[in-house]
């Protein structure tokens, strides 16, 4: 039972992160793939602890924190670079 | 104790995935950026958050495994994901992207127009 739920979980979060994809393809905008792009990174996370659960290991578990960063890191470093052109900046009077 | 404490991260994960959907639900249906944005952020970190706490849970209770990663996880996420929320929306803004057609008023152009006059004069 515990199982079918832990399945049920896993195909919901793989359809919502086809529907992020289709917003990725079609997008009008960059930020609107950046976004949907944050959001995928964020699910990939919850399938990563829904397949733990069904592998019953926790050896995983250390990729969940990792991925946060990651995904923070990216998102953060796009924003920048759509706003000011540059991620990080030489130029100490700007 | 591990049937309860598998009931309770039934519970916890099938809100999450219903949250997954949700925010994938608005990222298609609403109309533009910062309504997009607004699904997005708050939706989606719900229901990681809440996905997160069924794995701590159903880890300490079946196998009495205190797992510190998935806290520190869980606060993480819900530090940072808001924040992420903000940049890009006011990169989004900041490069131009236009608000839908039905949005009636724009504070924060308002705003800016009445600094700029300020530090013109």
């Amino acid at each position: 039972m515990f199982q079918i739920i832990i399945l049920i979980a896993l195909a919901c979060i793989s359809l919502s992160m086809l529907a992020l994809l289709y917003r990725v393809i079609k997008g009008p905008s960059i930020p609107d793939r950046v976004i949907a792009l944050d959001a995928m990174g964020i699910n990939l996370i919850a399938v990563i602890a829904l397949i733990s659960i069904l592998l019953d290991t926790y050896a995983f578990l250390e990729v969940i924190l990792l991925l946060g960063i990651l995904a923070f890191i990216g998102t953060i470093a796009f924003a920048k670079y759509l706003e000011k052109g540059e991620i990080i900046e030489y130029d100490r009077n700007k | 104790m591990i049937e309860i404490s598998k009931i309770i991260a039934a519970i916890f994960i099938l809100l999450g995935a219903f949250l997954s959907m949700v925010t994938a639900f608005g990222l298609i249906r609403l109309p533009d950026i910062y309504t997009r944005n607004h699904a997005a952020s708050k939706s989606a970190t719900l229901g990681i958050m809440s996905i997160l706490l069924g794995t701590f849970i159903y880890f300490y209770g079946a196998h009495g495994h205190f797992n510190s990663r998935v806290l520190l996880g869980i606060f993480f996420i819900f530090f940072t994901a808001p924040v992420s929320g903000h940049l890009i929306s006011r990169a989004a803004y900041n490069t131009g992207v236009k608000v839908c057609g039905q949005t009636c008023r724009d504070d924060l152009k308002t705003a800016r127009e009445r600094a700029a006059k300020k530090a013109r004069d």
